[in-house]
Parts: structure tokens; C-alpha cells; sequence
């Protein structure tokens, strides 16, 4: 069942070398006080563990580490199924549970119903639930399945999104509304699938859209009532960026007045993508919320000449005021639909020989970045998979070297290219592990060709303008799990799977890390080997965010919703016709097999030992 | 006499040359969509009534011309987008055996006019009827709905699927039922 092949588990001695200088800290634990680790969150991001998991990310720093370790590398074998809750809808399941107390919150896809359950009962039965009843016609501009990727609790109250554009605040008590924001209008193809972010008394929200020329913006909402507090677009004049005097890019490609205008065609960035559906990290001590930008609209790079300004980028801004501080663009002029809105994990190391504050963000574009979150310089960036679309990052000028062979425009077709417009990495976040200082990263490994073709922008339609076929990448393995050594800047070990690895990754401090497939197995695996040490097969494809808690009764749990769907799994979700190659953007292509793999579900699944 | 037929034969041939499909190249104007009511579902308490046809729907649908029409049309209207060359992706797939709201012409018309309430938005006065008509008669060319002779025979694209006129029907997939 698993599919790992012998090559990519081999310990080259620079490996081994790398993994013994990591762990040699933790040998001499026994007998000293523990040494900090010489990789580390910053402590105000990620405080010490309570045992609860009240934001998807786990902490502001965005780990995904806990420190339970009652379940470990020894007894994981003997997980079983504590309880399941079936969330009533068969589309693809991305969110993340939280647990507050004694009490599990879920949000479902599309209608996003919420449930809480109370953990202190036989079953954890349901507590409440609350069905915002969204439109259902925001369906029909949902880029990639209808998901939600999860709610967030602060201050007594769960903050979720639905599909058609609200943000809503719940009593964590009763699930009665305390408020709700319309943000969103899906006439113009906007809607709201990311998992929100609460900062300081105010819940950070950003829209989806950017396969339907929806210009992208990120909004501070007031936690107390939702007004909205600031507006920062990520298109158009500098006013609306929120780009003031404090705004100080690191290179030189980023400076320059109302670039956000200057690098489109006129009137383009109107409709020019840009989107924050992803994720959001915050350091407490330089006062910084991080978050990345989508590809710009529409997908053809012949109808946007210019490096399309703030799009595929990462800004650093002040959470009080949504003033930018800094900006680095990990793809200018996209041109494979390489969305900046991946995780980014916030760490303190040293890095040749001095300690830096890095912001680690494994990219869709196919590179592992570690830059300076405090100036947005880039340190490192390696690719962690098969990368043809581009020769490596430029260092001195920050700027991602075109591959000249694989320019796409309009009536031309480009094979092979890798990564595909899901990236090397799409959505499903990666973990982090202080006891190891590795990088858990579940990915794809896709290539594709694509052909640019005329596009006509029409409000509420998608505006694409590129037919695009997938197909699996270098080895025939669809998805990877690769442990990145951060330090060493190179892998320590990578599992291959059959299909695209679609969720998220969480690790403990037993020293375990869990992530799903598609096919519905639920695997842990060691920390330190990536040697497969359980597996349970759900009801379906797993494309969710596993996360682990302390029960009320003082044991660990490990939950994950199961659930196929998402743009990899939209063929089954979607019911589509596997005999279109363009089908999903081009992802059916290469998804062909995954209806006779596994079915639609909507089960949230948790595990503990007897 | 021999004359006489290699006069005639071309003459002859000719004259069946002439019996082309009728093209209505300078189709109604812009605004105003047909009204045509269109039930939704088969099942009609008190016994199920004639379904109301529209003679449109017979003219344009076995129609070469309007079906390449609705094949560039299905593009430009950014139906594509949404259903991608039949398959699907944010709407639903176009090439399989099943319709959600019906597989006659006038359905798919009334679909594409009137939008449906799950996400499928609402054209009405913003294509015109008769490209409303041609873009319904290309859905279900499709899934092997029109006549091999009719459908569109290439893709000005990469290749999605084989071409239109290729198509099994999806309902039989080229078995006998």
C-alpha cells in the first residue's frame, strides 16, 4: 500500500552527518538542562503548549508542532479510533478542527456548517451547530471545490468565512452569532475559503478569486464587531496597497512609486488577481503579520507584460494599521499560476554563524525559501523537488531566473513543465519540529503543458486564458513527503505517494509525524526516518489538517477530517469526466485514476491509544 | 452522347453541390432571449404533459454552422472557464450521460439564459437568443449528441479530447442500449 521506493529513503553520509549534528542536542538531554534547540520558533509566536489547538496553524508562528508526546515513535502502532462525526457534506474537507477546552469545533465546505462537540462525553456528542446558509450560487465561482480551510478562536468567540463572502463571529459557548461581515460579492467571482487569522483584536481575512480577475485584498476586521478596521489591496496605486513612508523592500525590483500600477498594462490591475486565500503568520516581537499573494489574472502572461505588482509576492505589514513593511515577489510576471499564499514558519537560527529571525516558506514555484523576516532578504532558496520552470533564485538581486524554454503566451504550446499551476507545493501546510529542525512537506510532484489562449474578461466568469494539462512528474509518484533539513539546506529524507500529498502535516514532540492521502490512509511516520510506523484507512480521500490535542480525560488525541476534494480531487468531488484532459484546470489529467481509488466523504476522524 | 454526359455529369453534380445546409449568418439582434418555459423535471403531478418545444432548437441543432459557432462561442463566453472542453472543473462536466436540468435543446437554452440556482450564472440580455441556441446546441454535440456529419470536427487548440464529431454518445458510449 505505501508506495516508497528505495531511492529517495537513501542516507547520504552528508545526511547522516547533518541528522546527527541535529539530534546530537538531544542525546545529551538526559543528563544536562536541555540546550535551546538550534532551530526554534520565537517564543512570544509560539508559546508553550497548553495542549489545546485554538488556530490551524497551532501558533502564530505556524509549526504545526505540539508537544504532546504521550503518543510516540514506540506505541503509535496501537491508535485506534476513539470517535467520528460525519460533517454531512461530501465535498473536499481542508479545514483543520480546533479545540478549545473540553469542546471540538469543525467547519464543513460549502454550506459551512459548524459543529461543536463536547469532548467531555462518551462519543463527544454535538454541542451545537450553526449553518450560516451561504448562496448557494457562490458554488459557481469557486475556483477549485467548494472548501473551507477552518475557523479560528479568540477571546471566547470561533471567527470563520463562508464560501459566499461573510465572516462571521460565534459565541464559543452557544454558537449563537455575535456578528456578521459581508466582505465578499461573488457577482464579481469573489469568495472566501481561507481559515482567518486573529491578531491583537482583529480577525485578518483575505479573498479568493484568482482564476476570476478578482483584485486581492486582505481586511483587518474589528474582533468586537466586525468593521472593518483597514483595507490592503494587493494590486493598484500605493494608497491602497497601504504602501507609505515606512515601506522598505529589500531589493531593488520592489521600489518605485504606485508599482502596483506602473508594472500592468493600464487599467489591468483592476482585474488583476493578486488574492490572500492562504496563510497568515504573526511575530509579536517585531509587531509583523506575514502573508503572501496570489497569481495575477488571468493565467496567459501575454495579456499582463510587466512583473504585475504586488502578485506572487509575501508583504510584511503592521497588524495595527495594515501599513507594509516590506515585500519580496517569489515570482514576477507569473507565468504558471505560481500563487505566493503558502504557509510561512517563523523561526530563529543561526545562519552562517550569526542568528537571524527567518521566515522559512516552502513555495509553489518549487523553492524551499528561508529569507530575513525582518527585511524580506532571501537566505536560502533551493528547490525541494523536480524544477524546470525556472534555473534558481538570483540572491544579489532576489529576482527568480526565467527559464527561457518554458515561456508560455498565447497559441503556443509548452510541454514538461514542472512544477504545474498547482506548484511543487499548493495549499497543505507543512510542519515543523524543533527536536528534529526538519520541515515536513507534503507536495505534488506534476509537470504540465500549457497553451495560452484569448481571453475575455467577463465580472463573475473566470478569467483563465490558458488550457493546461497535467501529467505525473519525474518517477511517476504523484506526491511526495519530503523532510527538508532547514540548516543543511537539502533534504533528509522523502516519501513518494501514488497521489498528490493534499493535506496538511502535523508532528509532536513523540517524534511523529501524520498526514493523509488521497487514496484515505492516514499515516504516521517517524520524525526523524520518515519509517512508516501506522497507517489507518479512512472513508475517503484525506485532504485535510491533522492536528493533535490533551482529551479532557488528560490523554492525546489525533484528529483529521476525511474528505476527498480540493482542486487535486475536484474529479471526484465534482463527479467530472476524466476524458477531458483540460478538466479542472488540467488537474483531471493527471487525476484520472483517483475515482477508482476512493469516493466522496465528510467524516472527522479521531484517534488515541487504548 | 457522350458529349451529352460529359456535359450533363457535371451539371448534375453541381446541382447536389447546391444543397448545402441553410446558414443564417445575420442572426436575430442582440437583446431579447427567447420566453420559452421549460420544466425542470419529468415528474408532473396528474401525468406528465408534452414538454413545449421550440422550433428553434430543430433548426440550429444538426446545423454544422451553428455548431462551429457555438464551439468559438463556448470560449468567448468564458463557458469554458467553468466546464473547461466538456469535463468540467467549477461547473459540471458537459460530456458525461448526466444532466442535472435536462438534456433537450430547450433546457440547456433555458439553463444558459436563466442560470440555475447552484452556481450556474444567469445570461439573459447579455447573448444574444440566437447564440444562446448555438452555444446549446454545441453543449450537446458534446456528449455525441449531434450528428457526426454536423459536429465540429477540430480543436483550434491543444488537444482535450478527441473532436466533437468523434464523441460516443455518453448516454450508450457506442454500445446498443
Amino acid at each position: 500500500m505505501t508506495k516508497r521506493s528505495s531511492a529517495p529513503r537513501k542516507h547520504s553520509p552528508g545526511a547522516i552527518a547533518a541528522m546527527l549534528l541535529v539530534c546530537a542536542p538531544l542525546l545529551t538531554a538526559a543528563s544536562e538542562s536541555p540546550p535551546a534547540p538550534a532551530i526554534s520558533p520565537p517564543a512570544a509566536a509560539a508559546p508553550p503548549d497548553d495542549g489545546q489547538w485554538t488556530m490551524p496553524a497551532k501558533n502564530y508562528a505556524s509549526t504545526r508542532y505540539s508537544e504532546l508526546a504521550e503518543i510516540n515513535e514506540g506505541n503509535v502502532k496501537n491508535l485506534q479510533v476513539a470517535f467520528t462525526f460525519s460533517t454531512g457534506v461530501n465535498k473536499g474537507q481542508e479545514a483543520a478542527p480546533l479545540v478549545v477546552g473540553s469542546t471540538m469545533y469543525i467547519v464543513s465546505p460549502f454550506p459551512n456548517i459548524v459543529y461543536a462537540l463536547d469532548l467531555s462525553k462518551p462519543g463527544a456528542p454535538m454541542k451545537w451547530k450553526y449553518e450560516p446558509n451561504p448562496e448557494p450560487a457562490a458554488q459557481g465561482v469557486a475556483c477549485c471545490d467548494v472548501v473551507n480551510r477552518g475557523a479560528a478562536f479568540a477571546d471566547g468567540r470561533i471567527f470563520f468565512n463562508t464560501l459566499d463572502g461573510h465572516t462571521i463571529a460565534l459565541d464559543a459557548n452557544t454558537g449563537q452569532p455575535v456578528w456578521n461581515a459581508h466582505v465578499g460579492n461573488i457577482n464579481i467571482g469573489e469568495t472566501i475559503t481561507m481559515a482567518p487569522l486573529v491578531v491583537k483584536g482583529k480577525v485578518l481575512v483575505g479573498n479568493s478569486g484568482g482564476e476570476m480577475g478578482v483584485r486581492g485584498w486582505v481586511k483587518a476586521l474589528d474582533a468586537g464587531d466586525g468593521h472593518v478596521v483597514w483595507t490592503a489591496y494587493n494590486t493598484g496605486p500605493d494608497k491602497e496597497v497601504l504602501i507609505g513612508p515606512d515601506f522598505k523592500p529589500h531589493y531593488d525590483m520592489d521600489k518605485g512609486k504606485d508599482l502596483g500600477v506602473t508594472t500592468w498594462p493600464p487599467e489591468a490591475w483592476k482585474i488583476g488577481g493578486g488574492n490572500m486565500w492562504g496563510w497568515i503568520s504573526y511575530d509579536p516581537d517585531l509587531n509583523l503579520i506575514f502573508h503572501g499573494t496570489g497569481n495575477p489574472g488571468p493565467w496567459n502572461p501575454d495579456l499582463r507584460p510587466g512583473d504585475n505588482k504586488w502578485t506572487s509576492g509575501i508583504f510584511a505589514r503592521d497588524p495595527d494599521t495594515g501599513a507594509a513593511k516590506w515585500f519580496y515577489q517569489w515570482t514576477p510576471h507569473d507565468l504558471h499560476d505560481y500563487d505566493g499564499i503558502n504557509e510561512q514558519i517563523l523561526l530563529d537560527m543561526n545562519w552562517q554563524g550569526k542568528p537571524r529571525k527567518v521566515l522559512v516558506r516552502p513555495e509553489r514555484n518549487g523553492y524551499l525559501y528561508v529569507l530575513d523576516r525582518t527585511t524580506g532578504e532571501v537566505l536560502s532558496a533551493k528547490p525541494y523537488g523536480p524544477v524546470n520552470s525556472s534555473k534558481g533564485v538570483d540572491l544579489k538581486t532576489g529576482r527568480l531566473i526565467e527559464n527561457p524554454d518554458k515561456l508560455t503566451g498565447t497559441g503556443k504550446v509548452v510541454r514538461d513543465i514542472c512544477p504545474t499551476a498547482s506548484g511543487l507545493k499548493d495549499w497543505q501546510p507543512s510542519a515543523f519540529s524543533p527536536n528534529t529542525g526538519l520541515l515536513y512537506i507534503p507536495h505534488n510532484n506534476l509537470c504540465m503543458d500549457e497553451e495560452g489562449v484569448e481571453v475575455n474578461y467577463i465580472a463573475g466568469t473566470p478569467y483563465v486564458g490558458m488550457n493546461v494539462r497535467m501529467i505525473a512528474g519525474p518517477g511517476g509518484n504523484r506526491g511526495a513527503f519530503t523532510a527538508w533539513d532547514i540548516a543543511a539546506e537539502k533534504p533528509a529524507w522523502s516519501l513518494k505517494e501514488n497521489f498528490p500529498v493534499w493535506s496538511g502535516a502535523v508532528v509532536t514532540a513523540g517524534d511523529v509525524v501524520f498526514y493523509g492521502t488521497m487514496e484515505g490512509w492516514f499515516k504516521a511516520v517517524s520524525a526523524k526516518t520518515g519509517d512508516l510506523l501506522w497507517q489507518f484507512k479512512t472513508s475517503s480521500g484525506i485532504i485535510g489538517q491533522p492536528i493533535t490535542y490533551r482529551g479532557p480525560d488528560g490523554h492525546q488525541y489525533v484528529a483529521i477530517l476525511s474528505g476527498v476534494g480540493g482542486w487535486a480531487g475536484a474529479i471526484v468531488s465534482g463527479d467530472l469526466d476524466p476524458r477531458d484532459a483540460t478538466a479542472a484546470l488540467g488537474f483531471v489529467n493527471a487525476m484520472k485514476d483517483l475515482k477508482n481509488a476512493t469516493t466522496a466523504g465528510g467524516t472527522l476522524y479521531v484517534f488515541r491509544l487504548p | 452522347m457522350r458529349c451529352a454526359v460529359a456535359v450533363l455529369f457535371p451539371v448534375v453534380l453541381m446541382l447536389v453541390a447546391c444543397q448545402r445546409e441553410e446558414r443564417d449568418t445575420r442572426p436575430q439582434s442582440a437583446l431579447g432571449s427567447g420566453e420559452q418555459p421549460t420544466p425542470v423535471t419529468t415528474l408532473e403531478p396528474g401525468g406528465q404533459r408534452p414538454s413545449p418545444t421550440d422550433n428553434k432548437a430543430a433548426s440550429f441543432e444538426a446545423n454544422a454552422f451553428h455548431l462551429s459557432e457555438g464551439k468559438r462561442l463556448f470560449g468567448w463566453f468564458n463557458c469554458s472557464g467553468c466546464h473547461a472542453n466538456g469535463g468540467g472543473g467549477m461547473g459540471p462536466a458537459l460530456m458525461d450521460e448526466k444532466w442535472i436540468y435536462g438534456s433537450s435543446m430547450e433546457s440547456i437554452h433555458a439553463t444558459i439564459r436563466d442560470g440555475r440556482p447552484n452556481g450556474m450564472p444567469s445570461f439573459r440580455d447579455k447573448i444574444p437568443d440566437d447564440q444562446i441556441w448555438e452555444l446549446a446546441a454545441f453543449v450537446r454535440s458534446l456528449s455525441g449528441n449531434a450528428p457526426s456529419s454536423a459536429a465540429p470536427s477540430r480543436n483550434d487548440d491543444m488537444m482535450a479530447h478527441p473532436s466533437e464529431n468523434r464523441m460516443p454518445n455518453a448516454a450508450t458510449l457506442g454500445k446498443s442500449p
